[in-house]
């Protein structure tokens, strides 16, 4: 287990509401390799981008570990986590929103330099964000540029050079492609992929589109409402979806092709509500198999071929 | 092609042009549309942002906000009339009674302060004048018929989930039993799950009142569940158009192949997805000849030069590109291209 990028064990964030507890995330385990990519993905309000962000601490977790390089990083002083950061940066979903309008693309990129003391002269901080640019695919006239005057993929290109730019291990894509026309999309994640086997990179991606995390990920964990409901290598779990959830998940894509019409796993309602969730198995109100142990008692990740983890009770059985 | 069909169309779209002018630039927004559909028939309306599907759209209903939009060319020809020729108050009692539309954001199509119920029954008292009480009556059918109990016809839209605001905004559409429905996007905004249950209800409404649909988005996948025909729009012009099999087994416009290899198939697994180099033109300033050429792998000095004209492909779709032209009709179109290449060599 030395190539181990980073472990999380029972990872929980919850967040106070007048409510009641919200259960954000409610004790994730899972495991990276280094150089690999694990997508995670699930519906909006699942807690897949609170996972990403209590990662990089960027939240602080309720409770569990987070072991980075095997060093629990929620013990992590001040000091320690921003010299942890050069390792561990974020790409976000929305490029629009990401990166500061009165910033030039050139100040964007070079600001983590700066803020890390990676440069010492002028000189050596425009050499550095040339070598980024054209990492990403950015022409060198684009250098005095501001965000708004460039197009979605662009701006994209900017947060990505702007997240290499301390030369990281560990990068958190946040639906990075989710808010680019297609034909920027795929040039966006050739981008990634390039970058990954260039520079050895690992990768968390999150996504709610399935089909760009079957292409791009090593490993797909399934979320639902806060828990990790499947884990699977990615062709495993398209291949042989387990849990209910997983399987209407997959069954609701759209095909391209016209013969695949929809089989839908029927689906009852919808999502249910994170705040102060009921015991047991979250997904059993909505599932059409579901029985009273479903509810009786929490269902625990089991593995069901290798390397195929699955949270349900009747998969338990067989 | 559209001569002899034009009797049967509930909808012919011809040569439509719209522009947007600010400062004194004019954008292109669409160029010479034209598409057509029948009773009951689905079209799918695919294109990147930018490429003019919502424009057409609001062209189709009179929306085209003017200034700075306007329509400079082409007809709307509806049940055998020309929407951009009738009146406005016309346009009005035609517009969410025979022609509605749903809008890509539930969130904001509604009106907070409305109950839903008002929201359905409004719709009804305009367009069939009936008294409150009974368009109230409908308006809980429409909801009952969505999937939503009446009894919630008293709730705000925020008391709804996304899936449940866009299902009443599907019947606030249909409320008044449209024959032409124009939907925008309509589960964009919507995780899957809840968008394959929304598509089901659009489909099985659609086949049960024989409803003509316009279904305007960016998903090739939505499109091949739900659609009959398809038109691929690129810089605002449709570049290939037709059959749905016909133009999704035997694509011929190198745009609609790109956008096929740009999307990750669920069913094969490729190392490297095939992007389309570049990104779309700037619509104030189009380029020459065919709008694909600078992006196009296929490009030769013809594309830049003039504008190709839509021809039958062998399998019986249409497709803009001199290289079907050029097999179409042999001597018209290579003659120039030989032409061209003596003077570039």
């Amino acid at each position: 287990m030395s190539d181990t990028i980073l472990e999380v064990r029972n990872l929980k964030k919850y967040f106070d509401t007048p409510k009641g507890l919200l259960h954000a995330v409610d004790g994730m385990n899972f495991v990276i390799e280094k150089g690999k990519t694990l997508g995670i993905v699930g519906e909006s309000g699942c807690g897949k981008s609170t996972t990403g962000r209590v990662i990089l601490r960027l939240l602080d977790a309720t409770d569990g570990e987070i072991l980075f390089e095997g060093k629990n990083i929620r013990e992590f002083s001040k000091e320690q986590m921003i010299r942890l950061r050069e390792d561990m940066q974020i790409i976000f979903q929305d490029p629009f929103a990401s990166l500061n309008p009165r910033m030039t693309a050139s100040e964007i990129i070079g600001e983590p330099l700066i803020i890390h003391n990676k440069v010492k002269s002028k000189q050596e901080l425009s050499e550095r964000v040339a070598e980024l640019m054209a990492l990403v695919g950015l022409s060198p006239r684009l250098v005095n540029t501001y965000p708004h005057e460039l197009d979605g993929g662009r701006r994209q290109r900017i947060g990505i050079a702007r997240a290499l730019a301390l030369n990281p291990k560990f990068i958190i894509c946040d639906e990075p492609v989710s808010a680019l026309d297609v034909s920027i999309q795929a040039q966006i994640l050739n981008l990634m992929q390039d970058l990954q086997e260039q520079l050895g990179l690992t990768y968390i991606f999150i996504t709610h589109d399935l089909s760009v995390v079957k292409h791009f990920s090593d490993e797909i964990a399934v979320m639902y409402l806060g828990q990790l409901i499947e884990k699977a290598p990615a062709k495993e779990l398209f291949k042989n979806p387990s849990h209910p959830y997983t399987k209407a998940l997959l069954s609701a894509i759209p095909s391209i092709h016209l013969d695949h019409k929809m089989e839908r796993e029927a689906l009852k309602g919808e999502i249910t509500s994170p705040v102060n969730p009921a015991p047991g198995c979250r997904f059993a109100p909505r599932c059409q198999y579901a029985v009273a142990e479903c509810t009786a008692r929490e269902i625990d990740l089991k593995e069901i071929n290798e390397g195929h983890f699955v949270a349900c009770a009747m998969v338990e059985k067989g | 092609m559209t001569e002899q069909m034009n009797t049967q169309d509930l909808l012919s779209i011809e040569d439509l042009s719209i522009v947007y002018e600010v400062d004194g630039e004019t954008t292109y927004a669409v160029n010479n549309l034209n598409i057509s559909l029948k009773r009951g028939e689905t079209l799918g309306l695919i294109g990147e942002t930018g490429a003019g599907k919502t424009t057409t759209a609001l062209g189709i209903m009179g929306l085209v906000p003017n200034p700075p939009g306007r329509i400079v060319n082409g007809k709307v020809i509806f049940d055998g009339e020309d929407l951009l020729q009738l009146p406005k108050e016309k346009m009005r009692s035609v517009r969410g009674n025979r022609i509605s539309m749903i809008f890509q954001d539930p969130m904001t199509s509604l009106n907070p302060v409305m109950t839903v119920g008002e929201q359905i029954a409004e719709v009804i008292q305009i367009h069939e004048g009936v008294s409150k009480q009974s368009s109230f009556q409908k308006a809980k059918e429409m909801l009952e018929m969505v999937g939503i109990p009446a009894a919630r016809s008293g709730d705000y839209p925020h008391q709804f989930s996304g899936g449940m605001k866009q299902r009443v905004v599907i019947a606030i559409s249909l409320a008044c039993n449209p024959d032409l429905l124009i939907a925008d996007e309509p589960t964009t905004a919507l995780d899957v799950t809840i968008q394959a249950q929304v598509l089901d209800l659009m489909k099985d409404l659609k086949t049960r009142y024989n409803t003509a649909m316009l279904l305007i988005t960016h998903d090739l996948g939505v499109v091949a569940q739900v659609c009959d025909k398809v038109a691929i729009m690129y810089a605002g012009e449709v570049v290939e158009s037709g059959d749905i099999r016909d133009v999704y087994e035997n694509t011929k416009h190198p745009y609609t192949k790109g956008l096929f290899g740009s999307i990750p198939d669920l069913d094969l697994t490729v190392g490297r997805l095939k992007p389309i180099k570049g990104m779309m033109p700037d619509p104030t300033d189009p380029p020459s000849g065919c709008k694909f050429h600078p992006r196009c792998p296929d490009a030769t000095a013809m594309c830049s030069l003039s504008e190709p004209e839509p021809v039958l492909t062998e399998s019986g779709h249409t497709a803009r590109c001199f290289m079907l032209q050029a097999m179409a009709e042999p001597l018209a179109a290579q003659k120039p291209l030989t032409e061209l290449n003596r003077v570039q060599g």
